[in-house]
């Protein structure tokens, strides 16, 4: 599978992702600059982490804008996988890839830190190699990752079961103390209606080896895997 | 072409212009000299930057020549943007360590940011990519409103920065101590890895060749700040606040990148940050170098706001600048790649034949000095030396005379105490806020001994850690140059590293005065004697002098930034208790070393005594021993006793590691000839604690390296608690309690002013 990783000005994960896909996975990779209008035929998209155009104005408000952004909305408009973390959930989100926004945390600090996470649903394209339930920690490393949206649409994501990873303590408990930065009913990861577009905070690309602490982030990438292969 | 003219509007040359530039009357004399002629309003300006300390290095260049810089593996060492030593397998390693302790005094978040902006800037254009950042970190009492607002800005300034150009910060200290209220201290290092065949010198080269401004436009922002670093702090400093330069990390990510791509390119011959002293020192440091003239036009340079002077031009401090020098005939393909990033790209001098360094502005020249002795004639001063009498007083103080206070009949009260003070204590408030992660090559983050990050493509792996004591090099410079090497060294070590070499930062106060210029001389003299022991070279660095505020000299604080190798994935070892039911060795000997103690100043707030005895044999051969006994695989933690000394040490060991928490049971009741007092708080040198488990064969491999070892207790669960036994005293406490005064201390204080801390959060960055 081709995993087409974008470069924004200001991208800092697409290092990360690439020897992700490339290392970890065993797959193919490419670099898509942001002012290309060329997906390289890719099958999966990955918005990677890092501060587009320095998210002087707002995170994601500008990356947006650029030319290759056309044809990643018309990738996920065909039904294309969409992978946004971090910057890429911020990117994703101020695009109308996905619902709500991510506001400044709110203890107005950037905080890294590895996260506990329980796994929400696993019928999803991202989730189905995971057990429903399972907590698995991955790193986070943002100033805005407060996810919010109006009451009617969080109840949507949740009646649809689109939440598909939550902030939880070491028992499992979605408390306020585990949520690392006020987001709405703990939320730490999404989809779109459609299911082909994932944002989440946290870095799976970051955790696929134990020698640097985990290697809880693989189950988004095999689950990718299996799916498209099939 | 016709000499230097004064330029219509620029002020005449009076003495008193002269002194507010900070030269001496010897130093213009001697200006008048090389010049022959009284110098123009644009040449004073180019030499009080130069000839600042700051960028000249004037009264410790003499003591600098005398450290050891010399190894096999040393590729680079002193002299460039950065030093560079060889990993093997054609891998090299960039490092550097920086000050950036005025700005971030009158400025701490922008202070502390630019401090990280010029120092990842340093490994750059040394042809490296960075892959890590620590940082040195010095301020006054945590009680004071000013402290916290200084910690919060400064941390802030480095995450937002680090964090943007997507750099990971690993580690670092931070110390907190009233002798340096007024003025903090803030230390940037970045570690970078490259190929060998990409190493790139800043020396300018081929007569011809253009010389190109890259990056962001020159504005009036810094001017002065070289010499603003060199003199010292007072009421008046916080009017200096606009020589403070301003961050963008954004463009700082663009330059990262596009000189990466440029160096590999192979169409030019040399970068240099504009850094320090801008353009001035950059363009004249790199013609220095090559041999070579240089000609500029300022007219030429591209710049954020009509009306500036040469003068403006030449010494601003505008960030996230590079001067280059490309191949004539290549400059269409230079500036292809810097548009490729959006960074603007301009010509503004080439490299010339006749040995003079000119600027010009058009046509007129306006600044012009004889071959490269702008940079070479500069002065330099070894000025008289003396200790200052009241420090060897306080030095003759027998600590054993100290009364221990009512509260330390209970030694858990005395635990407690050293567990909560902010220079123990957990900095985690600090690093959550910096991306420790970033690049996936972590394997130890901040709150280890030292961090370590994996070679990609290699079995190997770097260990890095900055340290240094300023409480005992006040009360004794040369054992504490000693320390800060042995320390740094050791603490590498315990990862499984093999120290390598080292940059060196110098923090001291005005070296004019003999009691400051003793403490530099000696100091360097004590690491000297340590870096050629543990044969660990200095590749380069840094000298911040001055630091001084109303109420006097900070410590003085020579840090050291040490890079250690890793030969195999499988030696990496973390500094925390592992596994229960292993047993706990000591290394190195235990003496009443309570001198310049955390103990003292904590609990008894007294700076005093001798500081330990910093035995270079004995630190070389516990540095053997923990390496072959990690080797041999049978250590699984390894801990270096230092601040707070041994219980603190034991009992960060067991809670440190917040998710993977163990127990501990420990018996001193063998050891003989020190007081139970030095036993737990005294901070005698080269001691490391030592989990395994197969005791015997660490046993065996300390002594069979002379090494003085004993097994003082073993590893325990959870709920078993904390349990020492001495011969006359007791601890038994759960891990909660430890673990609250560890953790808690540092997020507790800061939350006492939120406003304090609101302040400092008015910040470039929003994300």
């Amino acid at each position: 599978m081709k995993f087409g990783i974008v470069t924004f000005p200001g991208s800092n994960c697409d290092y990360d992702a690439y020897r992700a896909v490339v290392d970890s996975l065993g797959e193919t990779a490419v670099y898509l600059w942001h002012k290309e209008r060329d997906l390289q035929s890719s099958d999966v998209i990955i918005l990677p982490g890092g501060f587009s155009y320095g998210d002087y104005l707002r995170a994601g408000a500008i990356a947006r804008f650029s030319p290759i952004m056309i044809d990643v909305a018309a990738h996920a408009q065909r039904g294309g996988i969409v992978l946004g973390i971090c910057n890429g959930f911020q990117v994703a989100c101020e695009a109308g890839l996905l619902p709500g926004a991510l506001l400044r945390n709110s203890h107005l600090q950037f905080i890294s830190a590895p996260a506990t996470l329980r796994v929400e649903t696993t019928a999803t394209r991202f989730t189905s190699s995971y057990a429903e339930g399972d907590l698995i920690t991955l790193p986070v490393a943002h100033g805005e990752g407060r996810f919010t949206a109006d009451e009617s649409t969080l109840d949507k994501l949740e009646g649809d079961g689109r939440v598909i990873f939550r902030y939880v303590d070491s028992a499992g408990v979605a408390t306020p103390d585990a949520n690392p930065n006020g987001a709405e009913r703990n939320i730490a990861g999404i989809v779109n209606d459609r299911g082909n577009v994932l944002g989440m905070m946290p870095h799976p690309e970051r955790a696929l080896d134990n020698l640097l602490g985990s290697d809880d982030g693989l189950g988004v990438f095999e689950s990718l895997l299996a799916r498209v292969a099939a | 072409m016709p000499s230097a003219a004064p330029r219509a509007g620029d002020p005449m040359i009076t003495p008193e212009l002269v002194a507010e530039h900070g030269l001496t009357s010897d130093e213009y004399d001697r200006l008048v000299g090389m010049l022959g002629r009284t110098p123009t309003f644009t040449e004073l300006g180019i030499v009080s930057a130069l000839w600042s300390e700051h960028c000249s290095y004037k009264h410790s260049r003499n003591l600098l020549a005398t450290l050891p810089t010399a190894a096999p593996y040393v590729l680079q060492g002193p002299g460039e943007n950065a030093g560079v030593i060889s990993i093997g397998d054609g891998l090299a390693v960039a490092f550097k360590i920086e000050s950036h302790n005025h700005p971030s005094a009158v400025e701490p978040y922008q202070g502390a940011a630019t401090g990280v902006g010029g120092i990842l800037r340093d490994v750059f254009t040394m042809g490296a990519r960075p892959i890590a950042l620590l940082n040195s970190l010095r301020f006054g009492s945590l009680d004071s409103p000013r402290t916290r607002y200084l910690f919060a800005g400064v941390v802030k300034g480095i995450g937002d920065y680090g964090n943007c150009v997507g750099i990971p910060t690993v580690a670092g200290e931070v110390v907190f101590d009233s002798a340096y209220d007024g003025n903090p201290l803030v230390n940037a290092m970045c570690v970078g890895l490259m190929h060998e065949s990409d190493l790139i010198r800043a020396k300018a080269e081929g007569v011809g060749n253009p010389i190109i401004a890259v990056g962001a436009r020159t504005g009036r922002d810094g001017i002065h700040g070289a010499s603003f670093a060199s003199e010292d702090l007072s009421e008046a400093s916080d009017a200096k606040r606009p020589r403070v330069q301003v961050g963008d990390p954004f463009t700082e990510k663009l330059l990262l990148e596009a000189s990466l791509e440029l160096i590999k390119s192979g169409h030019i011959v040399a970068i240099q940050d504009m850094g320090a002293a801008g353009l001035t020192s950059s363009s004249a440091e790199m013609a220095e170098r090559g041999d070579v003239g240089i000609t500029i036009d300022v007219t030429r340079v591209p710049v954020r706001e009509s009306g500036m002077t040469p003068y403006e031009i030449l010494l601003s401090e505008s960030q996230e600048r590079m001067l280059v020098v490309a191949i004539r005939g290549h400059e269409a393909e230079v500036s292809a790649i810097l548009a490729k990033w959006d960074l603007a790209a301009e010509e503004i001098g080439e490299v010339i034949a006749e040995p003079v360094y000119r600027v010009t502005e058009g046509k007129t020249v306006v600044a012009e000095f004889p071959g490269s002795r702008l940079v070479t004639e500069c002065p330099r001063f070894s000025p008289a030396a003396r200790e200052d009498p009241r420090i060897r007083d306080l030095r003759a103080i027998d600590t054993s005379s100290i009364a221990p206070r009512d509260e330390e009949s209970d030694p858990l009260w005395t635990l407690l105490q050293l567990l909560a003070s902010p220079t123990v204590a957990s900095k985690a408030w600090a690093y959550r806020q910096y991306d420790s992660t970033v690049r996936t090559n972590t394997v130890i983050g901040p709150g280890g001994d030292a961090a370590v990050l994996r070679v990609r493509g290699t079995n190997k792996a770097l260990a890095m850690k900055t340290d240094c004591n300023g409480r005992y090099t006040y009360l004794h410079p040369r054992t504490g140059g000693r320390i800060a090497v042995a320390e740094a060294a050791r603490n590498v070590a315990c990862t499984g590293a093999r120290p390598m070499a080292i940059t060196n930062c110098l923090n001291f106060g005005n070296p004019r005065r003999p009691e400051v210029y003793h403490q530099l001389k000696e100091a360097i003299a004590g690491m000297a004697e340590a870096c050629s022991a543990l044969s660990t070279p200095v590749t380069g660095g840094n000298v911040s002098l001055y630091n001084e505020s109303p109420r006097g000299a900070v410590y003085p604080t020579p840090v050291v930034g040490m890079i250690g190798l890793i030969e195999s994935l499988d030696h990496i070892t973390r500094s925390t208790f592992q596994s229960p039911g292993d047993a706990i060795v000591l290394l190195g000997d235990s003496a009443d070393d309570l001198g310049g103690s955390e103990y003292l100043a904590t609990v008894h707030g007294l700076v005093a005594g001798t500081p330990p005895d910093c035995d270079l044999e004995r630190e070389r051969n516990s540095i053997e021993a923990l390496l072959e006994a990690i080797r041999e695989g049978c250590v699984a933690s390894a801990h270096d006793c230092s601040d707070g000394g041994l219980a603190v040490a034991l009992a960060e060991c067991c809670i440190a590691n917040v998710s993977a928490q163990t127990g501990a049971e420990i018996d001193f009741r063998e050891i003989q000839g020190v007081s139970t007092r030095g036993l737990l708080f005294g901070e005698s040198q080269a001691r490391f604690v030592v989990s395994s488990q197969s005791p015997q064969r660490v046993l065996d491999i300390a002594t069979r390296h002379g090494v003085t070892a004993r097994n003082i207790g073993r590893v325990s669960g959870e709920r078993d608690g904390f349990r020492l036994t001495t011969n006359d005293a007791f601890i038994d406490v759960d891990l909660g309690t430890l673990s609250t005064a560890y953790h808690d201390s540092i997020p507790q204080l800061m939350s006492a002013t939120p406003g304090a801390v609101a302040v400092a959060e008015t910040s470039l960055v929003s994300a």
